[in-house]
């Protein structure tokens, strides 16, 4: 673990006239760790994600990226890279131009910069002359990752880069920024989907209406959580359901599903069902959450601010 | 947290700024990977040219077009029609796919952030953008203007050309006026490759600002076919699109195409440093950036503040005052006499009689405007002159009648009323055949300026 800071934000307000975008955010990034940014459409997700690009200043509180405080727009010290609002790309330019342009723009010699291997890296070799006029969201999402490594980031800043992709793609980026974060980057990421979160992410900041609702790790986030709903389907579930219905905390869900069994519980109750079920000899075949924890989490948290129609605008992005 | 503010900090350097050529060099690798760009390149550098040679030879010429009843006769017309059509749809049109797309197209592409992320210098980007697209425009420019007069060259020749008050013009000197001429419509151009980074970054993707410097140029020349005050029309910017003509009176009208020229960079500058204030000022973060239209105020206001302040100083400056057209009688006269003279020493030579001068003609004219007698003024086709003439050792005077339409610009195109053998037909028997009558049709121009402000 690092003690060192990628990004530190403190006390950050943005407006856009009579817009709080974000409102006394505080964030710190660490370096060698993937730091998840969630909340729903409007959070102030991509607004903070500017700011640690020093694209703009905030109109209150401080930001530091790598060490050094920005107090100008476009101000931040070498070595940060990403994207915000998707990957910017020229469509006229083929994917070896898009990044042989970046490279010289900051300063870099292409012949030398290894536009191959960061091609490689993000699976775009076989298109690497082709123009990125014809790339799909995926691959246009891939090519901008390609971009950001060639900056040599120390802080990476990611606009959901898990857009379009498919798994393929997917496996391709997670495993680009698992060996980032492995090398000592910081990553900072947001995305819609808790699955990549969950997947990628060591700590996690959900905004909501540009407030920080959670910051930190992604374990402490469970803990604090509400009950969760699980899926059991086991060798017996009349059994099970009668067991179930004997340990305290458990909750039995109707579903309507007669092999399946829903219960609500936590951790340590959910345990204790398991343990009984292994002693009476019935077979445990699945047991998943309903929802991810931390798309409960999230679920939890933003609908305690925001009422029910976040919730309801959840479900239809996850749809 | 993982991570304290106490911890010890990586302090990272500032980054070093990238050089402006290598901007520029990406935006002229950007503008060129255009596909519209990559069409208007060597249409530019072609097309005037088969324009040129297939006019040329062509019994029906573009008689309506300054010098375009020329194109039989030298191969330096063919330039300069080129010019009057640029003036009035190449060059805007050009300028508005060029500057009015350089800033609009990363809004398009959603590149601004990426783009700012590399180079981390709205001054320098802004720069190089505007560099990028002036080379573009000076690339097309110079392919019209070479292209054109190749073209006129190889189909026609390196024959003299007759100016526009009638004198022949040697091809040497037709070659400097030509590329002065063209030289000059730079600076409107300029003006309106202004407007287009002005309407470009203020007005985003929108479509009205890819398409403002084409709808300023036109607004541009329906104001220079309204009857305004003098002081107003050289204020415009567009009007070295015309004051170009004077290069090919002699001596030359210098000062109105000075004034043109002088307008056409103080507007070109002006928008210029308005499109870099507002990108200065520009919030990238912001995703609604419903900054526009404040900043399209913002952007006109001042451009109107110095149409009024050029207004003001052309008027006392050259005494034209705030109002009149500049089109009296006594300039109407003194231009027709004049390219009367030159021309009837044309048709001496065509006819093979003994040559005369300017000075032996003695050419005057007498012209009315609807019928009237005294102090006409103003642009129309009613205009009506008699010119007359003497010659050495003739006591008898000739005249001849010509029907004048006067543009409000200044430009007049003379049509002859008779006698038949002077004016009346279009064609001279000469000892070699038929040949065009210089005396029949004519085109000229007018000095708007006060003739007494000339320096």
């Amino acid at each position: 673990m690092s003690a060192i800071l990628a990004a530190r934000a403190r006390g950050i307000t943005k407006c856009y006239g009579d817009v709080v975008a974000l409102d006394h955010v505080d964030l710190e990034v660490a370096q060698g760790h993937v730091h998840g940014l969630v909340g729903p459409n409007g959070a102030g997700k991509t607004t903070l994600l500017g700011l640690l690009l020093s694209l703009a200043v905030p109109d209150d509180g401080h930001i530091e990226i790598l060490g050094t405080a920005v107090r100008r727009a476009l101000d931040a010290p070498d070595g940060v890279a990403g994207f915000v609002d998707g990957p910017g790309l020229y469509p006229s330019l083929t994917a070896r131009q898009n990044l042989a342009a970046l490279v010289a723009l900051r300063g870099g010699d292409p012949r030398a910069a290894g536009l191959d291997e960061a091609l490689d890296q993000v699976g775009l070799a076989d298109v690497a002359d082709d123009r990125a006029h014809g790339f799909s969201l995926g691959m246009r999402q891939r090519l901008g990752l390609a971009a950001a490594l060639l900056a040599k980031p120390r802080l990476l800043v990611l606009d959901e880069p898990s857009n379009g992709l498919d798994p393929a793609g997917k496996r391709h980026v997670h495993g680009v920024l698992t060996r980032l974060a492995a090398d000592g980057v910081g990553v900072v990421l947001s995305s819609h989907r808790m699955d990549d979160v969950e997947a990628l992410c060591s700590e996690v900041t959900i905004l909501h209406t540009g407030r920080v609702a959670f910051s930190g790790p992604l374990g402490k986030l469970a803990a604090e959580n509400r009950e969760l709903d699980y899926r059991l389907l086991t060798s017996d579930p009349p059994a099970a359901r009668a067991m179930a219905a004997d340990v305290d905390g458990i909750g039995i869900i109707e579903n309507g599903a007669a092999d399946a069994l829903v219960v609500r519980a936590l951790t340590p109750a959910l345990d204790e069902l398991v343990t009984r079920l292994v002693r009476a000899g019935i077979a445990l075949r699945e047991l998943t959450p309903v929802v991810s924890p931390l798309e409960a989490a999230f679920l939890g948290l933003t609908e305690e601010r925001g009422g029910q129609a976040m919730s309801a605008a959840l479900s239809e992005e996850r749809r | 947290m993982t991570a304290t503010a106490a911890a010890p900090r990586a302090v990272a350097g500032r980054p070093g700024r990238v050089p402006v050529t290598r901007v520029f060099r990406f935006e002229l690798v950007k503008l060129v990977s255009q596909w519209r760009i990559r069409l208007l390149v060597p249409a530019c550098w072609v097309a005037p040219a088969l324009f040129v040679a297939v006019v040329s030879r062509q019994s029906t010429l573009p008689v309506d077009t300054l010098f375009g009843r020329l194109m039989h006769a030298t191969g330096w017309a063919g330039p300069l029609v080129t010019l009057g059509f640029a003036g009035s749809w190449a060059l805007p049109l050009l300028t508005s796919v060029v500057a009015g797309d350089v800033f609009a197209a990363e809004d398009r592409l959603g590149t601004w952030r990426h783009l700012l992320v590399a180079v981390r210098s709205p001054r320098r980007i802004f720069a190089a953008k505007a560099l990028a697209s002036l080379t573009v425009i000076l690339l097309l420019v110079a392919g019209l203007a070479v292209s054109s007069t190749v073209g006129g060259l190889l189909a026609v020749g390196n024959q003299p050309l007759t100016g526009l008050d009638g004198h022949l013009v040697s091809p040497p000197d037709a070659a400097a006026g030509v590329l002065l001429a063209w030289g000059c419509a730079l600076a409107p151009t300029l003006a309106l490759a202004g407007i287009g980074l002005l309407g470009s970054v203020t007005l985003g993707r929108s479509p009205m600002g890819l398409l403002l410097p084409a709808l300023v140029a036109l607004a541009l020349q329906l104001a220079q076919m309204l009857p305004l005050p003098v002081a107003v029309r050289l204020a415009l910017p567009g009007y070295a699109f015309i004051a170009w003509n004077g290069l090919f009176t002699s001596p030359a009208q210098a000062e109105p195409l000075l004034i043109g020229v002088a307008v056409g960079l103080a507007w070109a500058a002006t928008a210029t440093a308005l499109a870099f204030v507002l990108f200065q000022r520009r919030d990238f973060t912001d995703l609604a950036d419903g900054g526009g239209r404040r900043a399209a105020v913002a952007g006109v206001l001042p451009l109107a503040a110095l149409t009024a302040i050029t207004v003001a100083v052309i008027a006392v400056a050259t005494g034209s005052g705030i109002t009149g057209s500049g089109i009296e009688q006594g300039k109407v006269q003194r231009a027709v006499a004049t390219e009367f003279a030159h021309l009837y020493r044309l048709q001496t030579a065509q006819l093979n009689r003994p040559d005369v001068t300017e000075d032996q003609l003695h050419a005057t004219a007498v012209c009315t405007k609807g019928g009237g007698s005294a102090d006409a003024a103003g642009a129309g086709n009613d205009w009506r002159c008699v010119v007359s003439w003497r010659l050495p050792g003739v006591a008898a005077t000739g005249s001849a009648a010509y029907q004048l339409d006067i543009t409000p610009d200044g430009r007049y195109v003379a049509d002859g009323d008779g006698p038949k053998e002077v004016n009346g037909y279009f064609l001279v028997r000469t000892p070699d055949g038929d040949a065009p009558n210089p005396l029949w049709q004519f085109d000229g121009i007018v000095e708007l300026l006060p003739t007494g402000a000339k320096g």
